[in-house]
């Protein structure tokens, strides 16, 4: 037997593993190829073959699956993976120079597999690590706070081929930095006291549903969904923590209204996909009170009755993993979890946790839904709308891991507490990650109302120039506006809160989130899948010194048609560092305006750096003689 | 149940479920389109046929016709966006139209010369992307697929095959062929399927066929897109 036929075969062994760990279920395919890779290393075709014949699926669909993730490799990238995070404040943090010396440490090219096949060093979007980077994955596990003496040491332990599992474990140790905890943060939780608090505020015995249609519909198959606690959450005026701010009533309560076909049954999903650059306080609430997110969705399942949950962890938040299982086995065992939940009969529910594979969109609830279901994360087209038409077609709600923390809470201190919290417009707290040019980085939660100016005092952030509230989709904030505040009525936050001192070049700030969009975009719509490619073009032409007031120009344009047109939220967004920072921080782009006329973007001597690479020659006969030579 | 809508001021019915694109061409009224098919499940990605409906942009191979909607179409910020899309579509891939066996019958091309596309007006991508010519009758010419996956869907839900795929994910988004080796020749692709058929542009094109119809006779050549066949197709 020749060694790739023993190859083949104990690929063929994982791989059967794994499917039958998956119940030989096709909407499980990510799963399946997270876990094939982490076995393997990577995928090789051998596993799609086996998987093509297992799960009777053809190759298209699992390549195209494959494909589309940016943590799943259909290439060999190496025994030991290691990613960098790009965000920004990894940047503002280093991470360039540590990059380098890791490379140089270990003989290979950015990008690129050693020629060994032992390493391959590259770079990955925001990690959620900003509280304490510069961060990076190592085969998908997070490293933090990372310094030359530590990426010496792992170059050490590389060479050495220690595996992972060997590694010092304070590596892997990643700090909660909880600087300022509220009603969320503080609340002294027993995990089952909100169950038991929904229960008693219904009717009579708990099942007695609010309206006849849910107790039919309910009790047969599921928790019957009494109006009370669904009630309780509307009055308390809770809007989605991710983003768009819909009210959350009224989301459940399209969902626990919808009509349910034949064998359907309604779904809960928790968004802990957390990709938003400079968003990290998800991860902090999944690390210290998993049990008031899962709390939350049962609570969600009661109202609406609904019988599955899902939480679909990012990629990057792997390392939760064990751990958020052993919090829902334990759980199950505590009867607040599986069948009869608290003793309520009928009362069926249960969570199981997909782990993503390095691509933002997914945190778009439609993609979020599809790549559940085991497809390639494209937006849906809507209507019809997940309440509805969700995972495999059936009614399902989509909150983010803060709304559901939120709902436990409501669930058991009742609605009016909750919306006494805040502002009129926005009841409650908000969890704000701060990174960025501050003494203390970290999660501060704050009721809704807070300044910009009393968090910036609070983290110690001093000479700050600018604000990124929300992330690169949000909104960059200027010194003369730091009086606003946080709340739906002013500005709206996912979490994001990114600090720039004055000698932060803002360019440099909102091109590196225009790289962002572009790696990110998913590539179904024309508008953003090419528009995002023809705008981080332009930045780097600003970057290389060729543009001209033709340029802003063409910035406009395609912000124009990348609202109008793009298929969903990313693209209709993705202009939005580059205008804003052109409104506020003009002078960072007028240094770049070195032409006064169009000036074409390519570069003849810029286009010679491959070659002068080759050559291994970087001398000034290696170099043209250029009118506006911009140095790369 | 018979409604109507409005479309650029003219009254258009439409019955229960019918989108917008399939109500206007049913009444003789042309929407360009790039992914759209009136045989296959609308995909709404090219995003050619967008509209304003009720002062919003929105896809009207996806949406459905709802009575009473005031749909605008052939205006000229519209039409300019649209122009827009077509010359990113342009820049992406490597069109060279005069050297194309498509020419002439091509679905970008006819819809660029409607819409008074001038010029690509961004700078060339000039993606580097090899052409499958391993199947014995037909050749695919990548460098110009949009990505429209009506291959895709005609394999898959008229053929039964799956043949054709969409891999990579943003502007590495790329076709793939159903085979371990990435060849068409080891696929069960034949000339009989429809989706050999469907490729709005000159990726899948069938060989030793080279201008068997000269250009000046083809298709568009002597109507333009907008007054052929396709636009009456949904009725
Ligand atoms: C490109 C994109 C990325 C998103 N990422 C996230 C995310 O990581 N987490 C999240 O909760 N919501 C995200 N959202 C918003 C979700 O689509 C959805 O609105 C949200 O999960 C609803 O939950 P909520 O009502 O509790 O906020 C994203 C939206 C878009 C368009
Ligand atoms: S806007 Fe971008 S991310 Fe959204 S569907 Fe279009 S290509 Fe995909
Ligand atoms: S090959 Fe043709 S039909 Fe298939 S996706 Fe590309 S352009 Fe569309
Ligand atoms: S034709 Fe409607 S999006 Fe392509
Ligand atoms: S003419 Fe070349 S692709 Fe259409």
């Amino acid at each position: 037997m020749g060694l790739n036929e023993m190859h083949a075969e104990a690929v063929a062994g994982v791989v059967d593993r794994v499917i039958n760990r998956y119940r030989r279920d096709p909407t499980c395919m990510l799963q399946i190829l997270r876990e094939v890779q982490e076995a393997c290393d990577w995928v090789p075709p051998e596993a799609i073959d086996r998987m093509q014949a297992m799960l009777g699926v053809p190759r298209t669909k699992i390549e195209g699956v494959a494909g589309f993730y940016s943590f799943i490799y259909t290439e060999p990238r190496g025994k030991y993976r290691v990613l960098f995070s790009d965000n920004i404040t990894d940047r503002m943090q280093g991470n360039r120079a540590l990059m380098e010396r890791l490379c140089s440490n270990l003989w290979v090219e950015r990008g690129k597999v050693s020629e060994d096949g032992l390493v391959s060093v590259g770079k990955t979007a925001c990690t959620g690590l900003c509280d304490q980077g510069p961060g990076m994955l190592v085969n998908n596990y997070a490293i933090a706070g990372l310094n030359l003496e530590r990426i010496d040491e792992i170059a050490e332990l590389i060479r050495n081929k220690v595996p992972l599992a060997d590694w010092p474990p304070a590596y892997f140790r990643i700090e909660d930095n909880i600087r300022r905890a509220d009603i969320l943060l503080n609340a002294d939780f027993t995990p089952g006291e909100a169950l038991l608090a929904a229960r008693a505020r219904a009717p009579s015995d708990g099942l007695n549903a609010s309206n006849m249609r849910s107790w039919r519909e309910g009790l047969p198959s599921g928790i019957g969904g009494p109006g009370a606690t669904l009630d309780e959450i509307k009055r308390s005026g809770l809007r989605g923590r991710g983003g768009a701010g819909f009210t959350t009533g009224l989301k459940w309560e399209a969902c626990r209204n919808a009509q349910l076909k034949a064998g359907h049954q309604r779904i809960v999903v928790c968004n802990a996909d957390e990709g938003e650059p400079g968003t990290f306080k998800d991860r902090v609430l999944l690390s210290k009170c998993p049990d008031l997110v899962f709390e939350g969705m049962t609570v969600a399942a009661y109202a609406i009755g609904a019988t599955r949950g899902f939480v679909y962890l990012r990629g990057e938040y792997r390392y939760l993993l064990d751990h958020l299982n052993a919090v829902l086995a334990h759980r199950r065992r505590q009867n607040l979890l599986g069948k009869d939940i608290c003793g309520l009969p009928g009362a069926d529910f249960d969570i199981e946790i997909h782990v993503g594979a390095g691509a933002y969109v997914c945190g778009e609830e439609s993609a979020l839904i599809e790549s559940l279901e085991g497809k390639r994360g494209t937006p849906r087209n809507r209507p019809p709308f997940p309440v509805t038409n969700g995972y495999l077609d059936q009614p399902t709600i989509v909150n983010n891991v803060e709304t559901f923390a939120a709902a436990a809470l409501i669930a058991l201190r009742g609605g009016e507490w909750y919306a006494g919290i805040g502002t009129k417009q926005s009841a409650g707290t908000k969890i704000l990650s701060v990174s960025g040019d501050c003494e203390r980085p970290g999660i501060y939660e704050y009721p809704f109302g807070v300044s910009i100016r009393q968090v910036l005092a609070d983290c110690g952030a001093t000479d700050t120039q600018a604000v990124q509230v929300s992330g690169p989709s949000g909104i960059c904030v200027a010194e003369n506006e730091f009086d606003r505040i946080i709340g739906f009525e002013d500005i709206p936050t996912a979490g994001a809160f990114t600090i720039f001192n004055k000698s932060r070049d803002m360019f440099e700030v909102a091109r590196n989130y225009v790289h962002f969009f572009q790696h990110e975009s998913c590539g179904f719509c024309t508008p953003c899948r090419v528009g995002t490619s023809l705008l981080k073009n332009l930045m780097d032409k600003l970057h290389y010194g060729s543009g001209s007031p033709y340029d802003f120009a063409e910035i406009e344009k395609l912000n124009q048609l990348l609202q109008s047109m793009s298929h969903c939220g990313l693209g209709h967004t993705a202009c939005n560092p580059v205008l804003d920072t052109i409104a506020k921080f003009r002078p960072a782009y007028d240094k770049r305006m070195m032409q006064q006329d169009f000036t074409p973007a390519f570069d003849l001597d810029r286009e010679l750096s491959s070659a002068r690479q080759m050559t291994g020659r970087d001398d000034a006969g290696a170099h043209l003689e250029t009118e506006h030579g911009g140095q790369s | 149940m018979s409604y109507t809508f409005t479309l650029d001021g003219k009254v258009v019915p439409f019955v229960d479920g019918q989108t917008i694109i399939q109500a206007a061409s049913a009444a003789g009224i042309f929407i360009p389109h790039l992914c759209y098919h009136p045989e296959f499940k609308p995909h709404g990605s090219c995003k050619l046929c967008t509209v304003k409906v009720n002062g919003r942009h929105t896809a009207s191979c996806t949406m459905r016709a709802a009575p009473g909607m005031v749909v605008e179409s052939e205006t000229e910020e519209i039409n300019a966006e649209r122009r827009a899309l077509t010359q990113m579509l342009f820049v992406e891939g490597n069109h060279f139209c005069p050297s194309c066996e498509k020419s002439g019958n091509c679905q970008l091309q006819a819809t660029a010369y409607h819409l008074g596309m001038m010029s690509a007006h961004y700078d060339h991508f000039f993606p580097n992307r090899a052409v499958d010519a391993s199947h014995p009758e037909a050749l695919l010419d990548f460098n110009r697929c949009i990505l429209c996956s009506l291959c895709v869907r005609a394999s898959r839900d008229v053929d039964g095959k799956n043949v054709f795929g969409l891999s990579g994910r943003g502007i590495k988004t790329h076709l793939i062929v159903n085979a371990k080796s990435g060849r068409l020749a080891d696929t069960d692709f034949t000339l009989a399927d429809k989706a050999a058929q469907v490729c709005p542009v000159g990726v899948i094109l069938k060989k030793r066929q080279g201008f068997a119809v000269p250009i000046g006779e083809r298709k568009y050549d002597k109507a333009p897109i907008s007054e052929t066949a396709e636009t009456t197709e949904g009725r």
